[in-house]
Parts: structure tokens; sequence; C-alpha cells
């Protein structure tokens, strides 16, 4: 009995403990999420949608039009980049380079890209991009937000794909299938659930990058969808306008604070409901 | 007088039989690992051949060689002759393909694809044939029927092959397995994640599948190679120890490793 009730005891303590960590986390989330909403929920008005970044001291009410389209552009074009060459390698990672060397070496730099801090991206692609053509743009930004994408998709793409069972490969294998067919019909298929999810988590880290921005795409202040000019994009106006001293600047900035993180939050909830479903069946 | 009437019944029995696929002095290795030594055997028609054998024994890697499932691996490999129809299946310039489609597999574990159990069946088929519609579906009913599957799948065939029972699943993959129409059917240890009721299912069908198929089965479970089988092949340490007709080796083997192997003496 005093075994029991020592076993209890002991049960209780780790288990007021997690519970206390859980809160704890929740707590700063939730605080985070309340006051994103109470400050930003303010600013959220049609103009919002419809008119441009304004110039200090404007007459009339100010948007985030050209900042909310310029952040679209850049995250769907890095996206579309970044996402066939990171399935690619991470199909080739997976299924041909489980045990060699290249296989090794890519994993290995995959992982340092994975973890490299985004402004170190964005100073590359200032470097080799940015300096050589002579002006900010909006092509160097999605330059930059790909190669975050991309070591992400590789990431995830392998990991999916490891999960599924080799008896799987086997079989279809056993049927006679080539190899491209069991890749193709099989082992993706098994995973897409994983590799879409994902290619959501990519998109939703780099919708909120600032960082590798700043040096590639910069801002500006008026509507612009040409690729080779200056593009403005939510982050880096958020960055700009809550710096700011004027009160209109950083009520806007607050509403694009919010926008993101609904955005993100979207995106997390879409990846997860996918998730699920995929593996319920 | 008794070995002699068991003798006569094996030569008797071999006569009528003709060989599907046979090994010459095959040879295993994992690596430097030898797994299977100087191995001859013939696999007859029409007949069930069980491998039975302690674990590790070798009898799963001489099943994996029939189908070629090694050369998956690059540090495997065989030698010697695999023969089937008379031409040797370990020659390099072998297209594995056309191998494995005469010669299917069946897992130890069910192992339906991501797909709904129609797509499960289609996708061998469409491998090595060009099928229409009305023709496919054919095939499809044809080979749920002979995995006595039909009954229970027919409403559902566009839901996924993952939903079905664990014994609905590995009827699933014969029946994947037979649609193909091969002509040797190799069965890994097909029931032993099943029920009961599952596999007395699996091993009845067994026996219906054998007018039309060769089969070549390893099992753990001695009571159903005696049940299922026509032939049996016990092995120890990558040897065939004995061979021969299945009711022989279970009531009179002539080697004193077989008989304290099916009497339980160890293994």
């Amino acid at each position: 009995m005093e075994l029991r009730q020592k076993r209890k005891l002991i049960n209780n303590l780790a288990l007021s403990l997690s519970l206390a960590a859980m809160a704890f986390g929740l707590f700063w989330l939730a605080w985070i999420l309340f006051t994103t909403i109470e400050l930003g929920i303010a600013g959220v008005s049609l103009d919002l949608f419809t008119r441009m970044t304004p110039p200090p001291g404007a007459s009339e009410p100010g948007g985030l039009l050209n900042a909310i389209a310029g952040s679209v552009i850049m995250v769907a074009l890095a996206t579309a980049v970044g996402t066939p060459v990171g399935i690619l390698a991470g199909v080739y990672l997976a299924e041909y380079g489980r045990h060699t060397w290249l296989g090794h070496a890519t994993r290995f730099i995959n992982d340092i890209l994975l973890s490299a801090p985004s402004i170190v991206i964005g100073l590359f692609i200032y470097a080799i991009y940015v300096a050589k053509m002579g002006n900010f743009s909006g092509m160097a930004g999605v330059f930059a937000l790909a190669l975050i994408v991309v070591p992400v998709v590789i990431s995830t793409t392998e990991n999916m794909l490891k999960l599924v069972p080799d008896t799987l490969r086997e079989a279809a294998f056993a049927l006679g299938a080539p190899k491209r067919v069991v890749i193709l019909q099989v082992a993706l298929k098994a995973s897409v659930a994983g590799v879409i999810t994902g290619i959501l988590l990519a998109v939703a880290r780099i919708a909120g990058e600032t960082a590798p921005l700043l040096f590639t795409a910069l801002s500006n202040q008026f509507w612009s969808l040409d690729l080779n000019k200056p593009m403005a994009s939510l982050p880096v106006t958020i960055f700009k306008f809550a710096m700011s001293p004027f009160k209109e600047w950083q009520q806007i900035a607050w509403a694009g604070v919010f926008l993101i993180t609904l955005g993100v939050l979207g995106l997390n909830i879409l990846a997860r409901v996918l998730f699920r479903q995929r593996h319920k069946n | 007088m008794n070995d002699t009437n068991q003798t006569m019944k094996m030569n008797e029995t071999a006569a009528a039989l003709e060989p599907q696929m046979a090994f010459r002095k095959l040879d295993f290795y994992y690596g430097k690992y030898h797994a299977l030594k100087n191995i001859n055997l013939e696999i007859y028609k029409k007949n069930v051949t069980a491998f039975i054998g302690p674990s590790g024994c070798g009898k799963s890697t001489l099943l994996r060689t029939m189908n070629r499932m090694y050369d998956l691996y690059p540090e495997q490999r065989a030698t010697g002759e695999l023969l089937l129809d008379g031409s040797n299946m370990l020659d390099r310039n072998v297209d594995v393909t056309v191998l494995r489609a005469k010669v299917g597999m069946v897992f130890q574990k069910p192992t339906p694809f991501p797909m709904s159990i129609y797509e499960n069946i289609a996708f061998g088929v469409r491998l090595h044939e060009k099928l229409g519609r009305a023709d496919m579906e054919e095939r499809v009913e044809w080979a749920l029927r002979k995995a006595a599957l039909w009954d229970e799948a027919k409403d559902k065939l566009g839901q996924s092959g993952m939903s079905l029972s664990g014994g609905q699943q590995q009827r699933l993959c014969i029946a994947r397995g037979i649609a193909v129409k091969p002509e040797v059917l190799l069965l890994d240890e097909p029931t032993s994640a099943l029920d009961p009721i599952s596999t007395m299912r699996i091993e009845e069908l067994i026996g219906e599948l054998k007018e039309e198929f060769t089969i070549a089965i390893v099992t753990h479970n001695m009571q159903q190679a005696a049940r299922i089988s026509d032939f049996t092949a016990y092995m120890y340490l990558g040897e065939m120890v004995e061979f021969g007709v299945t009711d022989q080796i279970f009531i009179k083997p002539t080697k004193k490793a077989t008989e304290d192997y099916i009497t339980g003496r160890f293994g």
C-alpha cells in the first residue's frame, strides 16, 4: 500500500509540473494573441485593403494594399520556386541517397541551411544579386524567401517519405513496379498530406520573415507589381511603421501584425486539418 | 516396409508432377554472411510447397530469391541458378519486372496501398497490361472473387483499402497479387499477423488457389504446413535438411533433425 501511495504521489507531482509548464507556455501565447487582436482589430477597416501605405502626416487615411499585394506575390513566387526543388531533393534523400555519401552530405548541409539565421540569407542574396543588379527588387526578395522554403520542404519531404514503411515499397516492387512508379504512386501518395503540411508550414514561415526582405525587396511606398523594382511587404512595412513616431502609422502596423497572425494561424490550422484527415484513413 | 511405401508414394507423385521452378546450387549472401548454402529444390506446378524451420534458417530469404526481391538491397546477392520454366532467372539480363509479373508475393503484414480497393488491384494490372475500363472492372471482380473478398468488398470498391480489417486486407493483397495473373504465388508467413478465423479463411483460399497457381509458403506454424501443403521443405541454418511429400515429412521424416523439429524438441 505504501508503494502504491508513493507512486501516486510521484505521478501527481509529475502531472502538476507538466500542467504548470503547459499553462506557462499557453499563457504567453494567449497574451500575444490577445494583444495582437486588441491593438490590431481597431485598425482593420476597408481602407486597409483598398489604400496604399500613407506618407507621414497624410490627411487621408492609409492602408496596406501595396504591402499585402507585395507579400502575396513574393510568398507565392518563392513557394513556387522553392517547393519543386525541395520535393525533388527530399525524394532523392529518402529514396535514392539514404546510405550514400552524397545523401549524407546533402542532409548535413540542408540541416545547416535550415537553421541558418534568415538575415544571413538576406545578406547573401544582397551580395550576389542586389549588389550586382544595382538596385533592390521584388525578385531578390523572392530568391531570399525561396532559399528559406527549400530546406524546410526538403526536410519535411524526406521525413514524411521515411515514415512510409519499406514493406509498402516492397509490396509495390513485388508486383513488378519500376522504381519511379513505386515513388510516385505509392511512397509519395502515402505521404502527400505530410508533404503538403511541410509546404504550408514553409509558407507560414516566410510570410512573417522580415530580415531577408530588408536587404533584398526593401520596401515601396507606392503600388508596384514590377519585380525589378523595390517591393512592399507586410513584415517590412510593419517594421518601418511600428518604429515610427506617428500614431496612424503605428495603428496600421498593428493591423498588419493582426493580418499576418491571422494568416499564419489559418495556414497552421489548414495544415493540421489536412494532416489529420489523411491519417484517419 | 513402411519406408519403402513412403518412398514409392513420393516417387509416384513426383512422376506425375511438373516442376515450375527449380533451384540449382543456390547460394545467398547478406554481405559476407552466407545465408543459404547450396540449395537444390524443385517447386511443382499447381502444388503448395511449404518452407518450415526455426527463425533465421533462411526460409524467407529463399522465398525472396524467387522474385529477386533482394535486388533492392545492394549488399545482398545470390549465385547459382533459379529456373523458371527452364530459364535462369538470376541471369543479369532478366527483366525483374517481368519476373515479378510471373511470380507474385504476399507479405507477413497486410500492405494495402494508400488508394481505393479497386485501385489497389488495378495498380498491378496496369503495370503489365493495357486494359479498357470494362476489362479492368472484370479483372478486379475476378481477382476479388478468387481471393474470396468480392462479397465483402463489392459495395465499397471506392473506399480506401486501409479501411478493411486485417484479414480482409490480407485477402486484398492476395487479390492484388493474382490480378496480375502470375504463375507462382509466394506467401511469406501470410497469416502470422491474423486472428484464427481470418487464418482459416486464408488457408481455405490457398487450397482453392492451387488449382490455378503454384504456391510457395513460408510458415512458422507447423500445423499450418501440414494442413495446407503438398510438399514440405525443412531448413536449418541456411541448408535444406529435408524435402519431400508433406505427409511423409510429418509422419515419417528420414532425418533425425527434421523429426526433432516437427516433434517440438527444439526450434
